[in-house]
């Protein structure tokens, strides 16, 4: 028997979806966003999700959408403000959402560490300001560092370009951004590719995310543009 | 403290004139971040004498221009989320590696925006203090890079000094900036103040403490 982890069904790949899960979102941006599997999640329906993401979503497509569903209680982000932010901005204001603020590099490393078993580092980042307040200070060589933990999750959303049945992933250019580390940091990292290919057409030498890392594959070829959909005034479902 | 507003302010340097200082000052072979608004304009600024590799946060080493129309992918973006291009000797890496780039202290120089700085050293340039929070990768580079310069008017919008004593806003980072270039005068963050590198041409030293907050000297 050979493992194979793809699947040709959004609603196998989100099975194990719970309420109350955390969900890391890959992408920076649109950019390696999982529209798709974003929205599997909406049509699956769980609830009081914890976000882990870059961002807080565009317009009513992806992760805005899902926002907009109200299926998220918390996002974890590092930019929670951008102008096409509707969905976020209108849950924000009314507090029906939470939100923790986090430097982009505190947020990388934080997801960085969990894939790697480490539970906390020090760092300088944010060292002074508003984000280091009620975090554990310690001196080292001199300097003030502040204590960071890392950011564990139950599922990872992500979008790769290319993949084999075992999971061997590249990415495309700027998509690359959290998607490796979060495959690392989840306890089920679900993939959507652009391409599937055999194992003996993959190079091993420019696999980016092994396999090792990765739960569950679907190819989604075609995938929605973000920018495209918002200019069409895509609203999902 | 009430700080004085100055709505009759002298007009200072173009922000291209700002720019092309900032270029100069970027030694050949640099590993540079430019901020998102302003100091991207310092790329159009690098003389031929020198190469300047750009970092943009988002994991990509080499940045190049913006690309044309009919050259634009999505999945090739900056940190301010708009398409660019990739240069030859460029390179991609992951979101972590790209911030061990920045936290590491490999990028020599960045050139960040500003709201207010610190006779210190302090920035103040992420948070107002109202609406929603969002500091993206801006304390990541004050608290990382070699060399953090400022690029910014002198003044704000409203006329008021972005030069103080002690910083009002929320700080992105606590004596983190070495220079800073405005419309008025380049200066560089020492114990005893403001130090004046160079004053624009058609001001004088009083002027320029007039507008601004703590000790100015050259």
């Amino acid at each position: 028997m050979q493992i194979n982890k793809i699947k040709t069904e959004i609603a196998e790949m989100l099975s194990d979806v719970f309420d109350g899960a955390t969900i890391m979102v890959g992408g920076f941006g649109e950019a390696g966003s999982p529209i798709e599997l974003l929205h599997g999640l909406i049509d699956h329906g769980a609830k009081d999700l914890t976000i882990i993401a870059n961002n807080s979503g565009n317009g009513r497509v992806g992760l805005g959408a899902l926002i907009g569903q109200k299926q998220v209680k918390k996002v974890i982000c590092s930019f929670a403000r951008s102008p096409k932010g509707i969905t976020f901005q209108e849950l924000y204001n009314k507090g029906e959402i939470e939100l923790e603020v986090v430097p982009q590099g505190t947020l990388a490393e934080r997801i960085r560490a969990a894939g790697s078993g480490i539970p906390a580092f020090y760092t300088a980042t944010a060292v002074g300001t508003p984000l280091a307040i009620g975090k554990e200070e310690k001196i080292f060589n001199g300097k003030k560092y502040i204590l960071e933990e890392a950011l564990n999750a139950d599922f990872a959303l992500i979008k790769a370009d290319v993949s084999d049945r075992y999971g061997n992933l590249t990415f495309k250019k700027t998509a690359r951004n959290f998607n490796p580390i979060m495959c690392m940091a989840a306890r089920q990292s679900l993939i959507q590719v652009r391409k599937l290919i055999e194992p003996d057409q993959t190079n091993p030498e420019n696999v980016i995310t092994p396999g090792i890392f990765v739960k569950k594959i679907i190819e989604i070829d075609n995938a929605i543009i973000e920018t495209n959909a918002i200019e069409e005034g895509m609203i999902y479902p | 403290m009430t700080k004085k507003n100055f709505t009759n302010a002298e007009k200072g340097w173009e922000r291209g004139v700002i720019a092309s200082k900032i270029a100069n000052d970027l030694p050949h072979a640099s590993y540079v971040n430019l901020g998102i608004g302003m100091p991207e304009l310092v790329s159009q600024h690098i003389k031929d004498d020198r190469e300047i590799i750009y970092h943009s946060e988002n994991g990509l080493l080499g940045m190049g221009p913006t690309p044309n129309e009919n050259e634009i992918d999505f999945d090739l973006i900056n940190a301010g989320k708009k398409p660019v291009t990739i240069l030859p000797g460029g390179s991609f890496c992951h979101h972590a590696d790209s911030f061990s780039m920045i936290r590491g202290g490999h990028i020599d120089y960045c050139v960040l925006g500003a709201m207010e700085v610190s006779m210190n050293g302090d920035l103040a340039n992420w948070s107002t203090g109202k609406g929603i929070p969002a500091v993206g990768g801006a304390m990541d580079l004050v608290a990382g890079a070699k060399n953090v310069f400022v690029m910014t008017q002198h003044l704000t919008k409203e006329g008021k000094p972005k030069l103080v004593e002690k910083c009002t806003l929320p700080l992105t980072g606590s004596g983190v900036v070495s220079r800073v270039y405005t419309d008025y005068a380049v200066i560089d963050i020492t114990k005893e103040g403001f130090k004046i590198v160079e004053i624009n041409e058609n001001l004088s030293i009083e002027y320029l403490q007039t507008v601004t907050e703590g000790r100015v000297y050259q």
